[in-house]
């Protein structure tokens, strides 16, 4: 299968079950399985390919310009990891299935685990490193989705957030990392930077990409010191934790890290930073795992431990370390898994995680017992069983490390933490499993079906097989650790043995196991001097940090953002003048190329109409009323300017949207106050007019300059005149450009303007929905009511004409591809038609009359746009091609039919939708705040104002 | 009368700059319209004054005004009706949510004396 169904299909599968969720829970465990296991069979038809050492590559060309392409690779790496993601994920769903309660809502997290699993994916098969960085944040948003399911939990959500944070800052600091990279080889791909090694670590930039990338690293895979958010994730689902937080995300930090090895390890900084880390984080995390009480606690920083010895594995950068790194995740991903599932299972039964509580489990479900049991001794590394082989070889590896110059540092703190983590899988048999029965369960606990126990218990007969027979997982190791090493160094040619003779790291491992056995004998003294010992809490740290980083933000942010708005818009106004004046100082004008045109009587007379209604509305702004004739005048000479410089269109639009710009502006006086009172001190007045006297000034300016010169390049306008009627079909060179050689664009704008009325149409609903509705019930109007509400001059006028003007829109609408007119146009006129029908005849007489829902008005028209634009790729041209004909029906003359009137219409029709849409909804508040309206066909007798006889009729037109 | 043109975006930006920077939602509203009309003359307007030559063709005549600027301008009027109906409602909404049509946020309001009466 290619690797871009494999990448794709979780995404596309997330879809599935949230549908799927009222068809019942099996049905949606059942189709997020489907999908993970099409996914899973799918890589495994690579399998043969990368047995053969092949690297399968899917490539697609996505932003070439910035060097970011959606570019998959398949390696043995990256097949081991897509292994475990898919094929633990597969049992993990399996065991959700079972976990989840009924109150859980299955399918949303099944569609996040879906979401997670083809980030996952993608980030191990990328091939781009910016590709990769995309899935690697994915995978952080997806985990705090994850993490913060159940979102009644406040740990839930502060786990989450924690999570969030500190991966969310590594993988900023990696995204530098990365650029860093990028830039030093000259590529973003993985393949072309893993062959640079030498340029890359002889770069003087090497130490600061490494430290970012380790940083990326390090917070995703919880090392010291961003190991504490990791127990905090454990507030979520156990299935959760153990797809996430032990098999899966927290690895991807050492994938990368095992990524990157062939160019980033082999030097001192990565010896030194890599290896201390991971030794640190794997001694703390198995100390501290020893003495947490909540089981999942325990087995979280248990993970810590693990993913710092893999670390510190990776840091040697020796090739039998890269080995024992993956061979080790490949073990801890099996023992890890079971034993998180296990403790799912003990939480979902005995209703407790808490092993102080706990103790006797063994009689009462046996099954339990032997499935943690098992992968229990694994992780404390007992022969025979997986675990005890990756730790002998971490070990022997051990003994030849040396840090700091001192040879027995590392094999001393190795043992110590191994001795720990023999302890604390000690502690969580016995405490858990061995002893008497006890009678203070919360719940009575016996053996889940077979739905909880079979998935752990099939990672524990791996467990098994491979401690048993280790020689079956030497193979596929040995080829994964071949594509870490990337030809660096050869692959080392030990076997996988359980019996190696009597090396030091068999007697470090003895040591470990029976000073594991002490410990735990003596555990409650070492409890009480333990808890008796002050540590600093990381959650609390985490916290002070996170406040004073909030407060330092607010202390900057507030005082700049004060909430006041004309602030804004003074300093922007300033900021926009000041830069513009400043490329004005700083560039260079030509002499005037144009003559001034002479300027008649009328055209005089317009501008003074228009500078005195400007003036007006300036200085009687706080009458509303008057300000609201005025603009109107402003709109009115604006279209006659229009009209005046050959622009008839625009003149057109111009004048019907002012009709309705102002009828929307009077509707929304009819509930705003009708003055504005007198607020601002004088010294304010003054600063605002300045503010806007220099930005007048400096339009006027700017305009005065360009319209006395030509343009410095000649404008495409040629193109279009040339070929309006040649290509377009049609001598209205505006129109055809619209809806033509600017059709894509004209799309756009009618869907935004569908947008707008239907967020119009939402905040309409939201405010009749809430308290404004009461409100709106019971004002006192603040301006006298017409006596007349529904005037029978205006009544029977607007009825008459109503077609007429339809007729006119019609005509409008026709002309348009060769005169001036068009869909943008006859749409405002034939609204105009239908807010007069509001107006005159009521808002629920014309509601009442009308069909269509305005919203599928809209929708209508952007399809009618959309299918004529997609119809021209069935003729295999580009979309939004148009085509025109002229065809003769006799008897009449030859008339063009061109394709464009097509999308005209979705333009009209989209016009008429949002326009009506808009009006109406702010009608609808009216309404509501109105006295009902009558339903007589016309309110034009007054004796109807008294209400009928009890049980007479009321007939319309009596 | 190009000094007429751009003198008239001048004074309409300056009115609608001024009107901006009120405090009441209302004459926010109306500025903005004002500035609307200033941008929309101003876009227009690079297509230079041409008096008598719609861009219309017809035979014999070669000489037209720019249709690009027109066509631009054209939805750009149909936009801003749709973006001022949105403010309008955005300002409505707010007037009648908490009976106040400050554009700036109010430090701390005295008591709402519509709900003392109600």
């Amino acid at each position: 299968m290619s690797l871009f169904f494999i990448v794709a299909l979780p995404f596309f599968g997330a879809l599935l079950p949230g549908l799927m969720n009222t068809a019942g829970r099996a049905a949606c465990a059942g189709v997020t399985f489907t999908v993970s296991l099409a996914a899973f069979i799918g890589l495994l038809t690579n399998l043969p390919a990368i047995m053969a050492g092949e690297v399968v590559m899917a490539r697609v060309d996505w932003i070439p310009s910035l060097g970011l392409n959606f570019t998959l690779m398949l390696d043995g790496l990256g097949f081991f990891f897509a292994l475990l993601i898919l094929g633990i994920g597969l049992l993990i769903i399996a065991y959700a299935r079972h976990y989840l309660s009924r109150d859980d809502n299955m399918g949303e997290f099944f569609t996040y685990l879906l979401l997670f699993q083809g980030a996952m994916v993608g980030i191990v098969l990328s091939d781009n490193i910016l590709l990769l960085l995309i899935f690697w944040e994915l995978t952080s948003l997806s985990s705090f989705l994850l993490i913060g399911y159940w979102k009644h939990l406040p740990e839930g959500r502060q786990g989450a957030r924690m999570a969030l944070t500190v991966t969310g800052m590594g993988g900023l600091a990696m995204i530098g990392g990365m650029l860093i990279l990028g830039q030093i080889v000259g590529s973003y791909d993985l393949s072309v930077i893993l062959q640079n090694r030498d340029l890359i670590q002889a770069d003087p930039l090497y130490v600061p990409a490494l430290i970012l990338i380790l940083l990326g690293c390090f917070t995703k895979s919880a090392q010291f010191p961003f190991h504490f958010w990791l127990p905090h994730a454990m507030a979520a689902p156990t299935p959760v934790s153990a797809y996430l937080h032990s098999a899966t995300m927290v690895k991807a930090g050492i994938f990368l890290m095992a990524r990157m090895w062939p160019v980033l390890s082999g030097t001192p900084e990565w010896f030194v930073i890599v290896t201390t880390a991971g030794l640190i984080t794997m001694v703390l995390g198995a100390v501290i795992a020893l003495f947490k009480h909540d089981l999942k606690a325990l087995l979280a920083f248990s993970t810590v431990s693990h993913l710092g010895l893999i670390t510190m594995l990776l840091g040697t950068g020796t090739a039998f370390g890269a080995m024992a790194a993956m061979f080790h995740i490949l073990n801890h991903a099996t023992f890890k898994a079971a034993l998180f599932m296990s403790a799912g299972i003990i939480d979902h039964e005995a209703h407790t995680r808490d092993i102080r509580r706990l103790g006797g489990l063994r009689k009462l479900m046996p099954i339990t017992f032997i499935v943690a049991t098992l992968a229990a001794l694994s992780m404390a590394g007992i022969p025979l069983l997986n675990g005890f082989l990756s730790k002998e070889m971490m070990l022997e590896e051990a003994t030849h490390t040396v840090l700091f110059n001192s040879p027995w540092l590392v094999p001393v703190l190795a043992t110590i933490g191994s001795l720990f983590s023999a302890a604390y899988c000690f502690r969580l048999i016995g405490h858990v499993f061995m002893g008497p029965v006890r009678d203070d369960y919360p719940a009575k606990p016996h053996d889940p079906g077979a739905g909880l126990w079979m998935p752990p218990a099939i990672l524990v007969v791996l467990v098994v097989v491979i401690g048993v027979a280790p020689f079956l997982a030497e193979p596929f190791v040995k080829l994964v650790t071949a594509s870490v090493l990337g030809g660096v160094l050869d692959v080392p040619t030990a076997y996988f043995k359980i019996w190696h003779g009597l090396v030091p790291a068999l007697f470090m491992s003895i040591a470990a196991i029976i000073g594991g056995l002490l410990m735990l004998a003596i555990f409650n003294p070492a409890l009480r001097l333990w808890d008796g010992t002050p540590r600093p809490e990381a959650k609390t740290i985490f916290d002070t940090i996170v406040e004073a980083a909030a407060k330092l933000a607010q202390s900057i942010i507030l005082p700049l953002h004060n909430g006041a708005f004309s602030r804004y818009a003074a300093v922007g106004t300033a900021a926009i003048v000041a830069v513009g004046f400043h490329a004005w100082m700083t560039g260079t004008v030509g002499a005037p190329t144009r003559e001034m045109q002479p300027a008649g009587p009328v055209p005089i007379a317009g501008w003074l109409m228009l500078v005195a209604a400007t003036g007006g509305m300036v200085f009687m702004h706080r009458n509303r009323f008057l300000s609201l004739i005025l603009i109107g005048i402003v709109g009115l000479m604006v279209s006659i300017g229009f009209v005046f410089f050959s622009a008839p269109d625009l003149a057109m639009t111009q004048f019907t949207v002012e009709v309705v710009t102002i009828i929307l502006l009077l509707l929304a006086l009819n509930f705003l106050p009708n003055h504005t009172p007198i607020e601002s001190t004088v010294l304010r007045r003054v600063r605002d007019a300045s503010v806007a006297i220099v930005g007048g000034l400096a339009t006027f300016g700017l305009a005065y300059h360009y319209l006395l010169r030509d343009a410095v390049a000649s404008p495409i306008s040629e193109f279009h005149l040339a070929n309006s009627y040649k290509g377009g079909g049609g001598t209205n060179v505006v129109n055809v450009i619209l809806v033509d050689f600017r059709g894509f664009d004209t799309y756009g704008e009618i869907i935004v303007l569908g947008i707008a009325a239907l967020l119009i149409y939402a905040l309409t609903e939201t405010l009749l929905g809430g308290p404004v509705r009461a409100r709106l019930l019971n004002r006192k109007h603040d301006q006298a009511r017409a006596g007349d509400m529904h005037p029978m001059m205006m009544v029977v006028l607007t009825r008459v004409i109503m077609p007429v003007v339809l007729m006119v829109g019609f005509y409008i609408f026709l002309r348009g591809h060769n005169e001036p007119g068009g869909g943008f146009i006859s749409g405002l006129i034939v609204s105009i038609a239908v807010v007069m029908q509001y107006m005159a005849s009521g808002f629920s007489w014309t509601s009442a009359r009308l069909r269509y829902p305005y919203h599928g008005v809209i929708g209508a028209g952007v399809l009618i746009a959309g299918l004529t634009g997609i119809g021209s790729w069935f003729v295999s041209k580009p979309f939004l091609t148009s085509d025109f004909t002229y065809v003769r029906i006799p008897p009449f003359h030859e008339f063009e039919l061109a394709t464009a009137a097509l999308f005209d219409l979705g333009v009209f029709l989209a016009v008429v939708g949002a326009v009506m849409l808009s009006l109406e909804s702010f009608s609808r508040l009216a309404r509501r705040a109105h006295m009902p309206e009558t339903e007589h066909p016309m309110d034009i007798d007054p004796s109807r104002e008294m209400p009928p006889p009890e049980g007479t009729p009321v007939r319309e037109g009596a | 009368m190009e000094l007429l043109v751009a003198s008239a975006i001048g004074i309409m930006t300056t009115g609608g700059i001024y009107l901006l920077l009120r405090l009441r939602t209302f004459p926010v509203i109306l500025g903005i319209s004002l500035l609307t009309y200033a941008v929309n003359v101003f876009l227009f307007a690079s297509g230079r004054l041409t008096t008598g030559a719609p861009p219309v063709l017809r035979d014999d005549i070669t000489a037209y005004a720019d249709p690009l600027p027109q066509a631009l301008v054209l939805t750009a009027i149909v936009i801003s009706f749709g973006m001022t109906a949105v403010v309008v409602m955005i300002g409505l909404g707010a007037f009648l949510g908490s009976n106040d049509d400050h554009v700036d946020d109010q430090p701390d309001l005295p008591e709402d004396p519509a709900e003392g009466q109600s």
